[in-house]
């Protein structure tokens, strides 16, 4: 997912003033009584973390307060791509099919939503059919038909106008880019997509050119959502999206707040997933990180839409104060180093290896941000909360092993083995405005040093990433041998996490996220051969065989499995991270307490 | 006075374009030398080449330069139509562009955010006055005192102490510690009160920062003034000496300061971003923040002209008060 | 008139043993000193003079002999407006129309400052404050001590310009002072000061500023308007030339101190002290032609710290020896009668300066 809050200068800045926040740890312990069990106390550390905390104690009605220092991109379903907004946009959008509202990984699952079933799959994984479920309306109580599915799902063939969001669909439907989108479209009703068919208001029918297993996860991604024809007001449709599910939008001032009240056509009958506990849902956009820390802390607010975790002196704080109210998810974000394999000499694997062992992994963790807020050390390319994903018990350089502190006997190895037993000189580039990667390149540094691999740092502007490093011959004439970087899953299969990393079709002039140039007909294989595998345990097999490719390969040094730190406030039931949102909070059936 | 008037207008009214002129090349050459391409924060993770095309048609950035001045300065008389891919956007004069971002144009952002700024600015511009200058003129009159000491000490942390610093220090105390005031931001429109009182702590942090500045100012002019011919014939008139030092000196006193303070609300408007940010004020400067954060170039080009604007203002507005309170200004 | 009762001045009566003099104007052993981190500044160290109404002082000196800080004293202007903890010493007695200024009441000496006594100023540009109209400024000195609305004021403005001098006033009125000549200026100036018909003028180097030619009209403009209103004058100049038409009475300060006092024929004509010579010998004359033969005072004024022992003019002195027992570096002189009312503080004999002046100096002038 492309969101990251982690703005590593303000953060510096803001952080001058911890002391301040110090001061005052006493004065703004507000939070309520902290005693694990109590009925109007928070659940526990941990408690929502893969499991539901105070399910029992829900009622319905009140107002969830949410707070973030950051936008959505879009709150258009076609167009947002920040992991929250997905998360939220459950509130007023529905889909064919959706993430089970449960915990953990078991979220991660797809399950029936505006469809009856999780659809007829025929022509061998190349034809589903669905049928629509009876009571399923918009918000001014007209039903949603099967040509609004479609509609909504043209609606991401124009790139053009409708940019910025996932294009899997098109991707997984289109991939020679036939349709030019609904805006182009000759076809009176603007209905022209070939691949998908609606023979009538209750039944779609999808034909993908060739199968692909996690169509059904694409599906469920809100750019799937419905979208009204008469009510598609093209780009500016983010402002005020029409709702199809429980709550719609009151109001929305960009960059400043957002309200969504019940929608009172929505029906509970037609909706298995969604709960609809409060009756009103707001969301403040904050640019000051400590204050809505401090709010969120005081229980002024219930949940961080952003999900990112709590700021440096807002952790210290509610780990001190407030612990029980905390969580502290594994995000499906893996945080590491690439090698250019057009960089010399990471085109041979030894020297690949040479830097794996030398480096300090610890060392790294704690640049990071250490276990809690950076995360347990990461062994190898595939999240844990990825099906196939092994976390640390695949470890095969010992990375979390007997060479955490770094190996350099073994790297000297690699290095006399590469040819270069004196080491040799690189570049580490690294993104200028997040200071923890800053800091990664500099341990990287020092460890390299130790085995005679002298690394310069070369620190650009973040935003730029697309042009500079995504661009290959860029990297080559920069000569830039080590990219650090971070990465999650965009859906919570290999799929969705590795393909633009490890696929040769994906490597791109610009935009190039295959930064290691991966080339490699069995990875290439096994994608193929996961696309067209429907039995889940087959597909988690052949993840995990994808991923000892990539680690065999030595193309990746991982730093960590990221872990943020959340805030829950007292007032919050039934919450739980999901494995479909990378650990956020399921946001579309958080209820309230109290309604007060 | 009226030539002067006119004089001054008419220089302003140049300068103006030069901005605008200056200001937009800025934001479009440079990204041009630089070849950073605007269009690609556009679109998604998974860049397609169309899409990148289709966003750059519609932001025409594919005409020459001098086209895209030209349709904005027509913009903001005539209003503008954006097309592109099917879609149509019109942004209604003064159009001073178009957010592709947040899909608003950029005119009613800045209409909405500025009264937040302004009413930032003035407050604090007031409570500044007030104090700074009261604080000034005590320590001219009574140099040397424990007063004396005493302000210039507290004005040299004021001056010295960033706002983030200040103010998060005020915010922990008086929002979090003391809860005396909510620290959440209320629209003027929604309740006079609650605006009134979601601002004081936002004045009074600001107006600390000034007030340090304008007590060393007042103090140093005041007691320059002091020394002053006319001030003696003052007194020689047998004026009271509150009147002598109300009258005779503050008159004379109030010209620095009101150059400084042209200058100063000038700068706030566009430079609030700290004490915006740090009481999450949704002004200009936190417009301006986000839009940074966003790379959305429309609105900080907006935000830019707007504050050189404000800038502008500020200083023919200061001109014509000096002129008011200088007579030998008028001639120049 | 029928104005504020001005003997209401007895407010301030002082609870001095002295008795109060029968002249106007009368100080007595008036001192002003000045602490500074270097020392005490003795800028004026016991003066003493009379002034009657309708009369003209002229005190000459160089600067810094303590002229100005004299007018200054007298006005209060001293006391008034002192911030800091550096305040000026002054001690004596100034006896103003039977009020004693220095023990009274400050509110009652400022109600006297304007109405009873006034005083022009050297510079009158920066004496007048630039941003106010000169018929506000006029105007304003006549409301602080009179109860009447701003159209009389103005009026009353106007007929003051009109009364110096100052063509087209209704107009001018409404001028700022950087709009007017010098010489104007000091007319406006002189307009602002007697138009609460004030008792006493204080003109401080009132031509000092302007050249010559206008020089002479405000001299005599000065001349002119006190035998108008009748008031008693005190002109401040470092130019004897400038008082020599115009003064009854002439006091030459050195040194902070009266080194000699006199009617005005007997200090020009029959002098008694070296200085008072010395002044005459550079004073620039336009009714002889030897120009050439200008006697300036050698040396440069004493410091009022460490003022010289003995007479304060003995280094500049060129009679320094002629008493005997270097007396002249170790007792300071008395003022002492050389005349009728004539006073001059000098260790040389009444004949030794009688025939230095008569056969050294009065001939080379």
């Amino acid at each position: 997912m492309t969101t990251q809050r982690t703005s590593g200068r303000r953060k510096q800045a803001l952080a001058a003033a911890a002391v301040v926040a110090g001061l005052l740890t006493t004065a703004a312990c507000g939070g309520g009584n902290d005693s694990g069990d109590s009925k109007s106390g928070a659940a526990g550390f941990n408690a929502a973390n893969n499991k539901v905390a105070q399910a029992d104690q829900v009622k319905k009605g009140g107002t969830l307060k949410f707070v973030t220092t950051q936008d959505a991109d879009s709150w258009d379903t076609t167009r947002g791509y920040y992991g929250f907004m997905w998360d939220f946009a459950r509130y007023y959008s529905r889909q064919l099919l959706t993430y089970k509202t449960e915990p953990g990984a078991e979220g991660a699952k797809v399950t029936p939503d505006l469809a009856t079933d999780m659809g007829k799959v025929s022509d061998g994984g190349k034809t589903y059919t669905f049928t629509l479920r009876d009571g399923i309306t918009w918000e001014d109580g007209k039903p949603i038909t099967s040509k609004d599915v479609k509609y909504g799902i043209e609606r991401v063939w124009a790139q053009d106008v409708l940019s910025g969001g996932p294009i899997y669909l098109q991707q997984m439907l289109d991939p020679k880019g036939t349709y030019k989108g609904p805006y182009k479209d000759k076809a009176a009703d603007h209905l022209g997509l070939k691949a998908i068919d609606t023979p009538d208001d209750k039944t779609i029918v999808f034909h993908l050119p060739t199968p692909n297993s996690d169509f059904l996860q694409v599906l469920a991604m809100v750019s799937g959502s419905p979208v009204r024809q008469d009510k598609d007001t093209k780009s500016k449709y983010g402002l005020h999206p029409f709702s199809s599910g429980p709550y719609k939008f009151q109001s929305y001032s960009p960059g400043k707040n957002l309200v969504l009240v019940r929608n009172t056509s929505w029906k509970a009958s037609s909706d298995p997933v969604r709960k609809a506990y409060p009756d009103k849902i707001t969301l403040d956009i904050s640019t000051n990180q400590v204050d809505s820390d401090q709010r969120l802390i005081n229980g002024d607010y219930d949940v961080d839409a952003s999900q990112t975790g709590l700021g440096p002196q807002g952790r210290q704080i509610a780990l001190k104060q407030h612990k029980a109210n905390l969580d502290n998810p594994v995000s499906g974000f893996i945080r590491y180093a690439v090698f250019p394999q057009s960089v010399k000499p990471f085109d041979n694997i030894h020297c690949r290896k040479a830097v794996i062992y030398a480096a300090d992994h610890v060392s790294l963790q704690t640049a990071r941000g250490g276990p809690i807020a950076g995360g347990d050390i990461g062994t190898n390319m595939l999240p844990p909360s990825v099906a196939g994903g092994e976390g640390q018990k695949y470890d095969p350089y010992q990375i979390a092993g007997a060479n955490k502190n770094g190996n350099a006997d073994l790297a000297k190895q690699e290095l006399k083995a590469c040819g270069q037993p004196n080491g040799f000189s690189t570049t580490i580039a690294v993104r200028n405005n997040k200071s923890q990667e800053v800091a990664t390149a500099q341990s990287l540094q020092a460890a390299l040093k130790k085995v005679g691999i002298n690394a310069d740092i070369y620190q650009y502007d973040g935003s730029q990433s697309p042009g500079i490093i995504g661009s290959p011959s860029n990297v080559a004439k920069k000569k830039l041998g080590i990219i650090i970087m971070g990465w999650g899953p965009d859906f919570p299969t290999v799929q969705g996490y590795g393909i633009p990393l490890w696929s040769s079709k994906y490597i791109l002039q610009s935009g190039n996220n295959n930064y290691a140039l991966i080339k490699d007909k069995t990875i290439d294989g096994l994608f193929d051969q996961y696309t067209q595998t429907l039995d889940e345990a087959k597909k988690a097999q052949i993840s995990t065989e994808i991923n000892h490719k990539v680690m065999e390969g030595a193309y990746y040094l991982p730093f960590t499995f990221e872990k943020f730190l959340n805030i829950r406030s007292s007032r919050l039931a039934n919450v739980y991270t999901t494995d479909a949102y990378s650990g956020y909070y399921d946001f579309v059936n958080l209820g309230l307490k109290s309604t007060k | 006075m009226l030539a002067y008037l006119i004089r001054r207008l008419f220089a302003a009214a140049v300068m103006l374009v030069v901005i605008i002129l200056v200001v937009f090349s800025i934001f479009f050459l440079v990204p041009k030398w630089a070849g950073v391409d605007i269009a690609l924060s556009f679109v998604g993770k998974q860049a397609d080449p169309a899409a990148v095309e289709g966003v750059r048609e519609k932001l025409g950035l594919a005409e020459p330069i001098y086209s895209q001045v030209w349709e904005f300065f027509k913009g903001i008389f005539a209003g503008r139509t954006y097309s592109g891919g099917g879609d149509v956007t019109h942004c209604a004069a003064p159009c001073f562009g178009y957010s592709f971002k947040s899909e608003q144009a950029v005119w009613p952002v800045l209409t909405d955010r500025f009264p937040v700024t302004l009413g930032l600015a003035l407050g604090a511009a007031v409570l500044w006055l007030v104090f700074g200058v009261a604080a000034g003129v005590l320590s001219a009159l009574k140099r040397g005192s424990l007063w004396d000491r005493g302000a210039m000490v507290v004005a040299l942390s004021g001056v010295s102490l960033p706002i983030y610093f200040t103010g998060l220090l005020a915010s922990a105390i008086f929002v979090f510690g003391l809860k005396w005031f909510d620290g959440r931001y209320v629209p003027l429109s929604d309740s006079f009160s609650g605006w009134f009182g979601s601002m004081i702590l936002p004045w009074v942090t600001l107006a600390f920062l000034y007030a340090a500045m304008y007590a060393r100012i007042t103090r140093a002019t005041m007691m320059e003034i002091l020394g002053e011919d006319y001030i003696r014939t003052a007194r020689a008139k047998g004026l009271k000496e509150q009147v002598v030092i109300g009258k005779h000196a503050m008159r004379s006193t109030m010209t620095p300061i009101l150059t400084m303070l042209g200058m100063d609300l000038g700068a706030l408007i566009g430079g609030a971003i700290l004490t915006e940010t740090t009481f999450s004020l949704p002004g200009l400067g936190q417009a301006v923040l986000n839009a940074i954060k966003n790379q959305d170039l429309p609105i900080i080009l907006g935000v830019t002209l707007i504050t050189s604007l404000a800038v502008l203002i500020a200083n023919l507005v200061v001109d014509v008060l000096y002129a008011v309170i200088d007579p030998r200004v008028r001639l120049a | 008139m029928t104005e504020l009762s001005k003997t209401g001045a007895a407010v301030g009566e002082p609870s001095t043993a002295s008795p109060a003099p029968s002249a106007f104007l009368e100080v007595r052993d008036l001192k002003v000193h000045f602490p500074t981190d270097d020392g005490l500044v003795k800028s004026v160290d016991g003066l003493s003079f009379q002034l009657e109404k309708g009369k003209t002082l002229g005190i000459v000196g160089e600067s810094g002999s303590g002229k100005s800080v004299t007018s200054l004293g007298i006005m209060g202007l001293h006391t008034a407006g002192q911030y800091g903890k550096r305040k000026a010493q002054i001690s004596g007695e100034i006896w103003l129309d039977g009020t004693e200024l220095l023990s009274a009441d400050p509110d009652h000496v400022r109600k006297l400052r304007g109405r009873e006594m006034a005083m022009i100023f050297q510079d009158p540009l920066s004496a007048l404050h630039p941003y106010y109209t000169i018929g506000a400024q006029i105007v304003e000195a006549y409301r602080i001590h009179h109860k009447v609305d701003k159209k009389t004021a103005r009026r009353r403005a106007i007929e003051m310009l009109d009364r110096v001098g100052i063509p087209q006033p209704d107009k001018r009125v409404d001028s700022y002072p950087h709009e007017f000549s010098g010489g104007m200026r000091q007319r406006a100036m002189i307009a602002m000061s007697l138009v609460n018909n004030p008792e006493l003028l204080i003109a401080d180097e009132p031509t000092t500023a302007l050249d010559v030619t206008v020089q002479a009209q405000i001299l005599d403009l000065i001349r002119d308007l006190q035998k108008e209103f009748g008031s008693a004058v005190i002109i401040i100049t470092h130019d004897l030339g400038v008082v020599a038409e115009l003064a009854d009475d002439i006091l030459v300060m050195y040194g902070g101190r009266c080194v000699e006092r006199g009617p005005a024929d007997k200090v020009f004509y029959e002098p008694r002290h070296p200085y008072t010579w010395g002044l005459l010998g550079s004073m620039p004359r336009l009714d002889r032609e030897q120009q050439d033969r200008l006697i300036p005072v050698k040396g440069s004024p004493p410091s009022l710290i460490n003022v010289p022992s003995g007479c304060a003019f003995n280094p500049r002195c060129p009679y320094a020896d002629v008493p005997k027992d270097n007396v002249t570096r170790t007792v300071r002189p008395e003022l002492t009668e050389v005349g009728s009312q004539h006073w001059a503080a000098c260790h040389m004999s009444q004949e030794q300066r009688e025939r230095i002046w008569t056969e050294e100096i009065a001939p080379k002038l």
